[in-house]
């Protein structure tokens, strides 16, 4: 069984078609790169599968963990494991990133029948995190995402995955906007919680990040279709020939 | 994208956890309002002579005055001759802490989570409970007393302080004041008056629990707080009501007033029956409160948490007099399906090195409307004024209004005044981070809600904050799925 199947999905945002029969499949242990030009359908494909509700599901399917996912709500894709690393993370002013954090947790544990940490247990999970993606313990009191730089959002995109471990993370445009020692720190921590239990769908449109985690598929999607799917060097190719020649490919 | 939408723009079922009536006999003056409906009320009330004549004055005041229309609010005209003016539970002569309540009382209480009875009487809280027009318990008075702290209902401290009654009575908001606090000053009825001696910094917390139970009728309560040299003292009251489908009136005068290096903190968490979803019933909340730092470094403090009530007409004030005083106003203002509060504050400063900071957060669902008003006055005598404001309205869906009216007098050019303002909408994108978060949409907007009234929540006494987080939380109750 793989652990997301997507099959012919067809989807867009008032009345517009964007993703035009999406076929893919992920597995435990993998690795996926989903590359593309601008306005290609990649974040929504993301947004899709994570639930964001504007996006409209037209036809096909997604299954994660043989479940049909259009069904669930978004919390509960969340519960189930289905972890999205935003592009633009959200601010909620007032709210300490310590409180966020230990209420999804929690959320996410009495989903699983496991009992809720208090705040001195839970300290001590998001302190190995914070480590990991090389965040100063301080933020933890700063509210979500307030006056964060750009890498210190999506460092702390990364802390919450390693907080709340995911089976699917989808890392959407997570190398934006960060330079090149962010980029290796991110990289190391991504790498660290990968394992054979859990995938990763890194959305990017540049290669740069995939020196640093190594895809084991990577896709070009195009105009909502995936016009071309290989192995990591097929990046390297893209980095190389641009997209355009797929373009005129598919024009065929 | 239509779900969320109608999840934030329909406030709709929300829950009134309050609204339950006592079957109780009462006794309830005729209706309407005359000299003799105020001679019958100050008879029944046992008072002096003086009061009495002080209650007449203020009638004639209020018969040459005409009910204020500038606040932002619309309402069907009041009625003034339909409505009774007096109404309390029959019951024993009280003496002592909580002999001879009413049973039903006691039950009508524990169901609204405040226990009277000695022993399980809440743990450095100490209550006077006020039903309808009558005080029906004060719990702690004893032990405050060894203090010198005095602690009781209005009405006895009339009978028993009248020379520390006489001298503030009225010292803040004068019965002229305006047309609210003029029909009050000739009709009120219990509420809580509460002196600190000097040096005395009260150990517990002074509370008073506000419930309207009779229809048809006005609650008019007076508090009256005195923060002698060097004293200290943090006062809570609550107030909650049953849901009728017509409107009720509650016209309340609190006066503060701070001696030198006196500190009041004043916490209103106010959860009157804000009507239905239609917009029917619900209390007309219209209420003068008003500060005085008489002082030099004497310090007032207003912290309220305004969920209830169908209309809120309500400023509480600072007159800062006393040199290096210091007036403190943090709300949060809460308007959901047809409610409409114009809150705010006024801070005079009139002293040298006066200071005030006013922390106003509004947010609106449904078809509320909030309104901020606030005045901040530096008059000529004040040397190196400061003042500070900021003003945050949130907005939940799209038919709901905020608006802010803030004025600022400055007449001494060494002041400084700051003012600051924003207003922002619960994005489906919060909502949507949340939830991918694993919370869910009702987690998602109580946090959300709850981190936008932070700066205010955390100048509630403790055990209070907890409450209040839950109150908003119950607020947005339906709204959210």
């Amino acid at each position: 069984m793989s652990l997301l199947e997507i099959k012919n999905l067809h989807a867009g945002i008032n009345g517009n078609d964007i993703l035009k029969g999406i076929n893919l499949e992920v597995n435990l242990g993998e690795v996926h790169a989903i590359m593309g030009p601008n306005g290609s359908g990649k974040s929504t494909l993301a947004g899709v599968i994570a639930g964001r509700n504007e996006y409209e599901i037209k036809l096909g399917q997604i299954l994660y963990k043989n479940k049909d996912l259009s069904k669930m709500t978004p919390e509960e894709r969340a519960r189930e494991g289905i972890f999205l690393a935003f592009q633009y993370p959200v601010e909620i002013p007032g709210v300490t990133n310590l409180y966020f954090l230990k209420s999804a947790f929690n959320a996410i544990r009495k989903y699983r029948g496991l009992e809720e940490v208090d705040t001195l247990e839970f300290l001590s999970v998001v302190r190995n995190g914070a480590e990991l993606v090389g965040l100063d313990e301080s933020f933890l009191n700063r509210p979500v995402n307030e006056g964060f730089s750009g890498g210190e959002k999506k460092r702390n995109e990364v802390l919450q995955m390693a907080i709340l471990q995911p089976t699917l993370s989808i890392l959407d445009e997570t190398d934006s906007g960060l330079d090149i020692d962010a980029l290796k720190t991110i990289a190391e921590g991504v790498n660290k919680m990968h394992s054979d239990s859990n995938a990763i769908v890194i959305v990017t449109h540049y290669q740069r990040l995939l020196n640093y985690i190594m895809p084991d598929y990577v896709h070009v999607l195009i105009d909502g279709k995936i016009v071309k799917s290989g192995d990591k060097n097929l990046a390297l190719v893209l980095e190389d020939k641009g997209y355009d020649w797929l373009k005129v490919q598919d024009a065929k | 994208m239509d779900e969320v939408k109608n999840i934030l723009s329909n406030f709709i079922d929300r829950e009134y956890k309050f609204g339950f009536y006592t079957e109780i006999e009462e006794e309830t003056s005729p209706i309407g309002l005359n000299e003799e409906i105020i001679k019958w009320i100050s008879a029944k009330k046992d008072e002096p002579e003086w009061i009495l004549e002080w209650r007449l004055k203020a009638f004639r005041y209020w018969l040459s005055m005409k009910e204020p229309h500038w606040a932002n609010v619309k309402y069907q005209p009041i009625d003034y001759q339909s409505i009774y003016y007096y109404s309390s539970p029959k019951r024993k002569e009280r003496n002592g802490d909580s002999d001879g309540i009413d049973l039903e009382l006691l039950r009508t209480y524990e169901k609204l989570g405040i226990p009277l009875q000695e022993r399980e009487i809440l743990a450095g809280v100490a209550v006077d409970a006020v039903f309808d027009s009558a005080s029906v318990a004060t719990t702690f008075k004893a032990k405050l007393k060894e203090l010198g702290i005095i602690f009781c209902p209005i009405s006895e401290a009339i009978r028993n302080y009248p020379d520390l009654v006489k001298q503030y009575l009225g010292s803040v908001v004068p019965a002229n004041d305006n047309f609210f606090a003029a029909l009050n000053s000739a009709v009120f009825s219990d509420g809580t008056f509460c002196y600190v001696p000097k040096g005395i910094k009260c150990p517990v917390e002074l509370s008073t629990y506000f419930r309207i139970n009779a229809a048809k009728l006005g609650q008019f309560e007076r508090t009256l707080i005195i923060a002698d040299e060097g004293a200290y003292v943090s006062y809570l009251e609550g107030c909650t009501a049953p849901m009728r489908d017509e409107n009720q009136l509650h016209a309340a005068v609190v006066e503060l007033v701070a001696l030198d290096n006196a500190q009041i903190k004043y916490s209103t968490v106010q959860n009157w029956y804000p009507g239905d979803k239609e917009g029917r019933g619900g209390i007309y909340n219209f209420v003068t409160k008003r500060g005085k730092c008489l002082g030099k470094n004497s310090k007032i403090s207003w912290t309220q948490i305004e969920t209830g009530s169908a209309i809120t007409w309500k400023y509480p004030s600072v007159l800062l007099i006393g040199d290096n005083s210091i007036g403190e106003f943090y709300s949060v203002a809460v308007v959901n399906n047809h409610q409409q509060a114009d809150t705010g504050t006024k801070m005079i400063h009139l002293g040298n090195n006066t200071r005030s900071t006013i922390i106003s957060k509004g947010i609106s669902a449904g078809y509320g409307q909030n309104s901020y008003r606030g005045l901040v006055s530096i008059k000529k005598s004040a040397e190196n004024a400061r003042n500070f404001s900021r003003c945050d309205s949130l907005l939940i869906g799209n038919k709901c209004g905020a608006h802010t009216f803030p004025y600022i007098e400055v007449k001494n050019s060494t002041a400084k005044v700051e003012h600051e303002a924003t207003t922002s909408k619960i994005g489906e994108d919060q909502i949507f981070y949340c939830q991918q978060r694993g919370l869910s949409i009702e987690d998602a907007v109580n946090m959300i809600v709850n981190g936008f009234c932070k700066e205010v929540i955390k100048n509630l006494p403790m055990e209070f904050a907890v409450e209040a987080q839950k109150l908003l939380g119950v607020s947005l109750e339906g709204s959210v799925g």
